[in-house]
């Protein structure tokens, strides 16, 4: 509103400039049309470039249900539906795609994206907020400036490094405190990813409260409330969008993650609810097959089609984010 | 501009190497690495000599080498009897290195020594306990190598006769993650090239009464049970260039290449 109303004082005399006078004014305007049309363009460019990765990723993928050498060994009931892998034993969800008969159940997989992503984000969630919400309501002035960057350092960490870390360091720790028999497993996937994804959420969620009007935390503390049921009661809903933001930014970064998952998680294909047993994910699969697969091959299209799933999950999640944090803004009334 | 320097001269001298002799080498992806040193040697002592590695597959080399494509076939397996059929004479095969697997456990794990069959239940996925080989009563923990990796495909051919690795096999990228893996679990058991770490023992590998460690010695004459021959094929005696360059190959200095590379000397 304001702004507007800013605008329409300002519009009448650029209208009465605009027309008479030539030179530097017009040269101005000239400008300001240079200017928009060059951001246009960039955003533009953005767009493009991400229509056309997902048009080339998914013209790879495409051979599976086009090509007849293709659909012999890829169908949907392959990908998505227990096959018998070996006589005599029960139909079963098998990932082995380099095979005289190639097994290509995308379930496993799935699985194994699912399990290390909750992991990752049941630990990485409250810590991520619960530190947001120390510094932007407790934490005294001067430890402020220097936790926030601190903690923003940390999201600059090389995820092959934090990889490297759980699967040398993190693993013998975790598996001496839970005693699994198997070293690298799902939990160790997951608390090395929540090592990538805390500072993410932190970072959004500190913005996140520190944008909330300090009239709230006046009128709150006016009222008679402590600063707990202030900083619990007030701000952190007030805040919500954006810490709904903060949670499907982790999300998003959850299921991407290549280096971490393939380090840590042991890659062996099982369908198993324990987050104790090797697990292989979606990103993982596709990092450590691509190197030597077959061009054309069907393989090689599988890798592409995971790769779609990958986009499709994203965007989807993405979307309807975006949806909610606007459905929670309009009923918050609180701009983030 | 000075890194682009060499590249400029390099493609001046290119036409008039390549007019001067040329040699294709074409197959084996598991030779490929070793190929090229050996032509980067080559060339460098005969730099009027042209020598270009080319991969593929050993069944690809094969069939270029039937076909005339190439003078020199690298393969990792023998020719079969089908693909020698359609040569009016008979092929000449050399062995050029060897190719060995090790298996290792962690240095705690009180077994020493495993028959192929035994590794292949352990790496099928149907023997699941140590108790079952001669240890003690603690699950196997099963670490193997992605599928991209030559290793892999040798244990897999070799060892497991192209059936699947059980689904509880652990890949790891690298051997170096492997080795690392097992040196930290008591109950690993992982393979590699010529690759031991500390932390890990070697697991001798069991023929009837014998047992056989994967030392130089047993590889290079075939007691070790998990290794196999790498091959050149040429459709008639090599003379000229490809004499030389096999030469070369099988010399001190190319079987030293050998080494360096990670495979075993023939020589």
């Amino acid at each position: 509103m304001d702004a507007r109303s800013l605008g329409s004082s300002f519009a009448p005399r650029e209208a009465r400039e605009a027309p008479g006078l030539g030179g530097p004014s017009r040269w101005r305007q000239r400008r300001e049309k240079l200017v928009e049309a060059v951001v246009t363009l960039v955003a533009f460019l953005g767009i493009a470039a991400l229509a056309l990765i997902l048009v080339f990723v998914a013209k790879e993928a495409l051979p599976l249900f086009l090509d007849t050498e293709a659909m012999k060994e890829v169908s949907l009931s392959k990908l998505f539906l227990p096959q018998v892998v070996r006589e005599g034993r029960p139909p079963a969800f098998v990932w082995q795609p380099v095979s005289e008969v190639p097994k290509v159940s995308l379930v496993p997989l799935l699985l194994g994206t699912l399990k290390t992503t909750v992991v990752a984000l049941v630990l990485a969630l409250p810590v991520g907020m619960a530190s947001a919400l120390f510094v932007a309501e407790f934490a005294p002035r001067r430890l402020r400036v220097w936790l926030k960057p601190v903690v923003e350092l940390l999201a600059g960490i090389p995820s092959v490094v934090l990889g490297f870390f759980a699967l040398m360091v993190l693993a013998s720790a975790l598996q001496a405190l839970t005693g699994a028999p198997v070293r690298l497993n799902a939990l160790v996937a997951g608390v090395g990813l929540a090592l990538a994804i805390v500072p993410v959420v932190f970072t959004v969620s500190e913005d996140a409260l520190s944008a909330v009007p300090s009239s709230y935390r006046e009128a709150s503390l006016a009222l008679g409330a402590t600063r707990w049921e202030t900083a619990f009661k007030v701000v952190l809903p007030a805040a919500t969008p954006g810490l709904v933001a903060a949670s499907l930014l982790a999300l998003g970064r959850a299921v991407g993650e290549t280096m971490i998952v393939l380090m840590a998680s042991g890659n062996a294909a099982l369908v198993s609810a324990s987050l104790f047993d090797s697990t292989r994910s979606m990103s993982a699969t596709i990092a450590a097959e691509m190197g030597e697969v077959v061009v054309g091959s069907p393989h090689y299209s599988l890798l592409f089609l995971i790769g779609v799933l990958l986009f499709a999950l994203t965007f989807v999640l993405n979307t309807a984010a975006a949806a909610w944090v606007r459905y929670l803004n309009r009923r918050v009334g609180v701009a983030t | 501009m000075t890194r682009r320097a060499p590249l400029a001269l390099l493609s001046l001298l290119v036409p008039l190497v390549a007019t001067a002799g040329s040699l294709t080498i074409k197959g084996s992806d598991t030779m490929v690495i070793l190929n090229q040193r050996w032509a980067e040697a080559f060339m460098k002592k005969n730099p009027s000599v042209k020598v270009q590695v080319t991969g593929g597959g050993s069944g690809t080399g094969i069939a270029a080498l039937l076909n005339g494509q190439t003078e020199l076939a690298a393969a990792s397996r023998p020719m079969k009897d089908a693909e020698k059929a359609k040569l009016k004479a008979p092929p000449v095969e050399l062995a050029v290195a060897k190719d060995g697997v090790s298996f290792f456990v962690n240095e705690k794990n009180p077994v020493t020594a495993l028959t192929a069959d035994q590794l292949k239940s352990i790496y099928l996925g149907d023997v699941t306990n140590w108790k079952d080989v001669g240890g003690p009563d603690a699950p196997i923990i099963v670490y193997s190598r992605e599928s991209s990796s030559g290793t892999y495909v040798f244990v897999k051919e070799h060892l497991l006769q192209n059936a699947d690795f059980g689904a509880g096999a652990q890949t790891l990228p690298g051997t170096a993650a492997v080795v690392n893996a097992v040196s930290k679990d008591k109950n690993g058991i992982g393979y590699g090239g010529a690759a031991y770490g500390k932390g890990t023992r070697e697991l001798k590998v069991k023929t009837g009464a014998t047992e056989v460690a994967p030392t130089k010695e047993n590889v290079k004459s075939g007691a070790y049970p998990l290794s196999r021959d790498l091959f050149f094929y040429a459709r008639e005696q090599p003379k000229g260039d490809a004499l030389a360059f096999i030469d070369f190959c099988l010399s001190e200095e190319g079987q030293a290449l050998v080494e360096k590379v990670g495979y075993f000397r023939v020589k």
